[in-house]
């Protein structure tokens, strides 16, 4: 029978089947850090039992970590006790952990594929709903609760029923000025905040195929933020030239084996979905969000649609009251106060050069402030070595070490109430980037451009 | 786990769509190490001022309004995979939550703590947000034998779906975790027999 990517991995994973259908689905890849699994460790602790697999499990600091002075102790005294915690219990149960001052640290969806942990066919899980990002190699990465942390930490599978299966094609040449983020915000735009829960979603047609590996990463990192379950890509040349010499991906004859392997994960020809769309490149425009989901997004030449569209106008009206927006208003040309560069979405090589590239030689807007944060400790090393956090800082902008950072506010990285913030993160929900905060989500050249600019301009012309 | 079977009580109307779990519980109250104490916290940010003292138009601060079961509108519990959303909702004292459409993650880190996410259909979810508007001690009724939510004083009654396996560990306060250590051998044996030599790391 024919036969999807998503099927193949899943069939390869199945230890056991239970009432009604649930899956004993097993983990190749747990990836763990500071704020979701100490309850698990208790638990363990509770139960007395050991770690199941420390060798397939890899743990990091990232949601909570200062990203000023991390060679000093962390000030901030919960931040402290919580990654205290994590080194704690990584050393008590053997488990691998690149901590602050590691030359590996880094947000964990940055640091798996760059150290080749994240590998095609693979289940990987990690209690973050942003653990999709490892789809981009093929695999079946999702976010998991800390009740399901302790369930892999203990046995290293999950019970989990077969979610239903979507294909997003997308198909022709990117506009000049438009990147895979504005591509998969176009997608959750059209398909809203709940459009792909209870579906795992395959992207597929020429303008992924096109992407590179960081750009392939950008897209299933957002597949959250439509509900889907995760979202992954057929590996292909890229990925496996992607994954190869690095730190812990198979060498030579177990990588030949493994390449081989990998080449049979494609879906088949004649595999169905449960259902399909199909969205034209030509039709992208840089996108930025105006409301308080990332479904609430439109094209940066469009105005925000009147409430009439919307089944639940009080939640419309809420949103845009938060944002300090009104319908039908158009955010070009709309003054900005902050700029974030970072997060597990935006915060990769090719995002940090994009942005050098076009603030080189100019200067932030006074009014502005401007934070680039690296994802991981080899990202900054690498922008360092180029020379780019020169051409940051001359522009104004304040180059950071890595983190979640401003992405949730979990440290002094916060955006004030009421002012508003052109983020490259992933989620514009009220409150996230600090109490009162106005997001507003972009590209990293769309951020960087509203940082130049002082207020949002379309990319596409300038 | 605590067994979960019948539930009847009055119920607090939260009649916003997509409520994200950075609303229930804001990610800087996340640094707790311990499951217990989020209650207090539960949307904070829709709560309380920055000040602290209690906003007089949210819902949870309005004495007319109480009761085990907490009733919201569609896509509840989107975003974040913080299992702290599950634990603050039950830390309050919520038994159930009724909505007519639930965000994946939120939906099963709610299971694995007793709470119970009830799915009905969105005409169901009006009839229960109006039978509460006319009256706050309009009290509702889920049995989760029967998968049947019923609005007391009427012949309101929608009967939702349930995943088989979660059924019986609710009924019986059985955790995933239970059965997946008396699954170790199977796993094993699983392990033996899909030796990849690019599978293991460090």
């Amino acid at each position: 029978m024919a036969k999807t990517l998503f099927d193949k991995i899943w069939d390869n994973h199945v230890v056991n089947t239970v009432e009604g259908g649930t899956a004993v689905l097993y983990i190749d890849r747990h990836f763990i850090h500071e704020v979701t699994s100490p309850q698990a460790f208790d638990g363990l602790a509770s139960r007395n039992i050991p770690v199941f697999r420390t060798a397939q499990t890899i743990a990091t600091a990232d949601h909570n970590v200062p990203t000023e002075n991390q060679h000093l102790p962390i000030s901030e005294p919960l931040s402290k006790f919580q990654v205290d915690k994590l080194i704690e219990n990584c050393d008590k149960y053997g488990v691998s952990l690149y901590g602050l001052g590691h030359p590996y640290q880094g947000i964990v969806h940055v640091i798996g594929p760059e150290l080749g942990i994240t590998q095609p066919g693979m289940t990987i899980v990690c209690g973050d709903s942003h653990t999709s990002t490892h789809g981009a190699f093929g695999c079946i990465a999702f976010g998991i609760g800390t009740s399901q942390v302790e369930q892999v930490l203990a046995s290293q599978c999950l019970l989990q029923l077969k979610p239903k299966q979507m294909r997003i094609n997308v198909e022709g040449t990117l506009h000049q000025g438009v990147t895979a983020k504005d591509v998969i915000l176009y997608i959750i735009s059209k398909l809203t905040t709940s459009g792909g829960t209870g579906y795992f979603v395959e992207y597929a047609g020429s303008t992924i195929r096109n992407l590179s590996m960081e750009g392939r990463m950008t897209i299933c990192n957002m597949s959250i933020e439509m509900g889907a379950k995760g979202g992954l890509i057929a590996p292909d040349e890229k990925t496996f030239d992607y994954v190869n010499g690095k730190k812990y991906a198979p060498k030579d004859a177990a990588f030949d084996q493994a390449v081989s392997y990998w080449k049979t994960l494609p879906t088949d020809e004649d595999a169905s979905f449960d259902v399909e769309f199909t969205f034209q490149a030509s039709d992208i425009m840089p996108m930025v969000t105006y409301g308080t989901n990332p479904g609430m997004g439109m094209g940066v030449r469009q105005s925000i649609p009147q409430p009439l569209d919307f089944a639940n106008r009080n939640s419309f009206d809420k949103s845009l009251a938060y944002m300090g927006l009104h319908a039908g208003e158009s955010l070009l040309g709309k003054e900005i106060q902050h700029v974030f560069i970072g997060s597990c979405t935006n915060s990769r090589m090719e995002d940090l050069r994009l942005v050098a590239d076009y603030v080189k030689g100019k200067q932030k807007a006074p009014h502005v402030k401007a934070m680039i944060v690296p994802g991981s400790k080899q990202v900054e090393a690498q922008v360092i070595s180029e020379g780019l956090d020169l051409i940051f800082k001359e522009a104004g902008f304040d180059f950071r070490e890595p983190g979640c950072s401003a992405c949730l506010g979990m440290n002094e990285d916060k955006i004030p109430a009421n002012e508003y913030c052109v983020s490259t993160s992933n989620r514009n929900f009220e409150g996230r980037q600090g109490p009162g905060a106005r997001t507003i989500l972009t590209s990293p050249l769309m951020a960087a451009a509203a940082a130049i600019n002082g207020k949002i301009i379309d990319v596409s012309l300038d | 786990m605590e067994k979960f079977t019948l539930l009847q009580s009055t119920a607090v109307p939260l009649p916003i769509e997509d409520i994200d779990t950075d609303q229930i519980i804001p990610a800087r109250f996340l640094k707790a190490t311990t499951r217990e104490g989020f209650g207090d916290n539960l949307f904070r940010d829709w709560r309380y001022h920055p000040d602290g003292s209690q906003k007089a138009d949210f819902i949870l601060n309005n004495p007319i309004y109480k009761g085990a079961i907490l009733v919201a509108g569609r896509n509840f519990g989107c975003g974040s995979s913080r299992e702290h959303a599950a634990w603050a909702i039950a830390d309050y004292g919520f038994k159930a939550v009724v909505s007519s459409f639930f965000a994946d993650i939120f939906k099963g880190n709610a299971l694995n703590n007793g709470l119970l996410p009830v799915t009905v259909s969105d005409g169901f979810l009006n009839k229960i947000f109006e039978a509460i508007e006319n009256d706050s001690n309009a009290g509702l009724e889920i049995n989760l034998e029967s998968q049947s939510i019923s609005i007391s004083n009427s012949s309101e009654v929608e009967y939702f779906e349930m995943d088989p396996y979660k059924k019986i560990c609710l009924l019986n306060g059985y955790d995933d975790i239970d059965f997946l250590l008396s699954q170790k051998a199977i796993i094993s044996t699983f392990e033996e027999n899909n030796r990849y030599p690019f599978n293991p790391i460090n």
